[in-house]
């Protein structure tokens, strides 16, 4: 029981504490050097501004002291209800999130997730599919026809960018044949020789030094077409730009949250913020290998340290390299995020739907069905 | 401890339905109580040991099918359920009584104690056991319902569509 | 606690039934349905868990894709009903009824 709620304090202090601030500034700075501007760097307490660092508590401060409205006509209780039912799904899925391996220190183990489950992954989705009320809720209880209109939007695009986001992600369940999120960053914990497949094409032995030509066994490199799906669906689920329609202010105002201000405004915003370190958590346990370090699995770390510094030692050194590694790597999702969302302008709402049912649809069945004949062909040329 | 999460959860699922079925004016609010009752079976689930089923009843359940309704309630946007006060009232009346009697039925079917459950095997109510048992056994019934599912999205399809031609 | 899910299926099938009799408004009768439905899947999860087979959550399964095939064609129906009619409720829609 302590060591859960031990985890769950990490988790929550590293991501809603730590990460979720900062991503409200790398937006800031990072939108501001791909726009060439300074970025915001007013806020200051007694004339300390520290990059600008300051603004998220300025952030919070205004919200904070905000009017509170809710509309005439509104429904009072769904429209109080509607932001925790935004932000619920996004701390919910961290639960699943493994964010080190598993840790033998004597006779007891650790594992490095708070609940780790063998249906991981179909949770996370269950989870989203939850997030959708948020929206749904606000529009309608807003009594407001923008507001609707938003959330009928978001609506028909969520449930629509759930089922391809399943479905792109199929091919990799077949590869790590497991639901379990902990076991898929585990699998991953490994390298391959990238020109291996020409022992079986051509059937010769591969020549020493292009065997050393290696790649971390990861899913981005052995599902590229569908790390590219998965992430525009995730991003989609997100609602965030390109993929803001449903809230696009130049034609809907502000969409499912207009009518909402002060914290709960805030707490719709924070939902969005949230969801960006909590999708690169996904992407790096689905396909960076988790908390995995490249080319150096857990065995290799701890034999070399424990050598000399005993084995508890080094699997010590090993957690706590492994959750620095998996922070990392969630750093780099957060960045590509970002880049993504800075660079590309709005989806219009007809294209959002053609994207996801006529192109991303067929291609992750494909997606499916090539992996699936190539592990056929692997199974039965190994064998 | 799982007994009184069990209750809790039944309650919200009793409330929800009540809540869908009287709701009489606000449509949205009745769906929204059914997604209400229908997480929490998805907890009930869980608590029997069907862990994948009771994912699986949030996801698909909770949240495909009722965001579908949602969806087209909100497309509608008919806020009134039409019939006059005093058919309400009649109908009402009738409701509560069927509703009680129908529940005092069955429940009267039902044995006064079950026998002890049986011991599970390792990895009851995983995904294994049940694609083992999906792709094996009920074979047959998972193509003949995936071919269902492609007759009613391309009946749906024709039926939602704008043109009459 | 097998028998207390049966008990509460047996109310929630009572409700869904209800609802389907009672309701004139067509979306909430496909809900009452969907009620029905889930019921019965409760009582299924619950009798699986009694003789520890999992065929019942295979049936479960089944029970999920006919309502999602259900509420596709069955809302279908309700958006053309609502475009040529104008209307949700049952009542006005009974040109077949004798």
């Amino acid at each position: 029981m302590l060591e859960i709620v031990l985890k769950m304090l990490f988790i929550v202090l590293v991501i809603l504490g730590g990460m979720l601030p900062l991503i409200t500034w790398v937006e800031r700075k990072q939108s501001a050097v791909m726009q060439d501007r300074i970025g915001a760097n007013r806020a200051d307490l007694m004339g300390v501004t520290v990059l600008g660092l300051l603004h998220p508590v300025a952030d919070v401060l205004k919200l904070f002291s905000k009017e509170d409205v809710v509309p005439t006509g509104a429904n009072r209780t769904l429209h109080l209800l509607a932001p925790v039912v935004a932000i619920v799904p996004a701390i919910v899925t961290l639960a699943v999130i493994p964010f080190g391996g598993s840790y033998t220190f004597g006779g007891a183990t650790l594992n490095l997730v708070v609940a780790d489950v063998d249906w991981g992954i179909v949770f996370v989705f269950a989870v989203g599919g939850i997030a959708t009320y948020g929206a749904v809720m606000a529009g309608w209880a807003s009594n407001n026809n923008w507001s609707l209109l938003g959330s009928m939007r978001a609506a028909a695009q969520m449930v629509s960018y759930e089922v391809t986001m399943g479905f792109s992600i199929v091919g990799l369940f077949m590869i790590y044949e497991t639901l379990q999120l902990p076991a898929m960053a585990a699998w991953q914990d490994d390298s391959f020789r990238l020109l291996g497949f020409i022992e079986y094409l051509l059937d010769i032995p591969l020549p020493a030094f292009l065997g050393w030509i290696r790649l971390p066994l990861w899913g981005v490199f052995l599902q590229p077409l569908g790390f590219v799906l998965f992430l525009v669906c995730i991003m989609a689920e997100n609602k965030r730009p390109p993929f803001d329609a449903p809230e696009g202010e130049s034609e809907l105002v502000a969409g499912y949250h207009l009518e909402y201000s002060g914290m709960r405004f805030g707490l719709f915003y924070t939902a969005e913020f949230l969801e960006v370190p909590v999708i690169g958590c996904i992407l790096t346990t689905l396909f960076f290998g988790g908390w995995s370090i490249p080319f150096l699995p857990q065995e290799t770390i701890v034999g070399f340290i424990g050598a000399g510094f005993g084995e508890g030692f080094a699997t010590g050194v090993c957690l706590v390299l492994h959750v620095l590694s998996f922070l990392m790597k969630v750093a780099l999702m957060i960045w590509l995020q970002m880049a993504l969302r800075w660079t590309l302008p709005r989806f219009r709402y007809d294209q959002v739907m053609d994207l996801c049912w006529k192109i991303i649809l067929p291609l992750s069945i494909a997606n499916v069905f090539v992996t699936g004949a190539i592990i056929l062909w692997i199974e039965t040329v190994m064998a | 401890m799982n007994e009184w999460i069990f209750y809790a959860f039944s309650a919200v699922a009793v409330a929800g339905a009540l809540g869908m079925v009287s709701n009489v004016r606000n449509t949205v609010a009745a769906a929204l109580s059914l997604v209400a009752s229908m997480v929490s079976l998805g907890g009930i689930y869980v608590l029997l040991e069907a862990y994948l089923i009771g994912v699986l009843q949030i996801l698909v359940y909770a949240g495909a099918i009722m965001v579908v309704f949602l969806f087209v309630v909100m497309l509608l946007n008919q806020r009134k359920d039409g019939f006059s006060a005093g058919r309400q009232w009649v109908m009402k009346t009738f409701g509560a009584v069927l509703g009680v009697a129908g529940a005092v039925g069955l429940v009267g079917l039902l044995p006064a104690r079950f026998p002890e459950a049986a011991a599970l095997p390792e990895g009851f109510g995983g995904y294994r056991a049940l694609g083992v048992m999906l792709f094996t056994d009920y074979v047959l019934a998972f193509e003949v319902s995936s071919l269902l599912l492609l007759s009613a999205m391309v009946g749906a399809v024709i039926l939602a569509r704008r043109s009459a031609d | 606690m097998v028998g207390e899910a049966v008990v509460l299926s047996a109310i929630l099938f009572a409700i869904g039934t209800v609802g389907a009799l009672v309701r004139r408004n067509v979306i909430v009768v496909l809900m009452s349905i969907e009620l029905m439905l889930n019921a019965v899947n409760l009582a299924l999860v619950a009798f699986s868990r009694q003789w520890a087979d999992p065929a019942g959550q295979v049936l479960v399964l089944m029970v999920i894709v006919v309502a999602a095939a259900e509420v596709a064609v069955g809302l279908g129906i309700v958006i053309s009903l609502f475009r040529n009619r104008e209307t949700l409720n049952l009542e006005e829609a009974s040109l077949l009824k004798w």
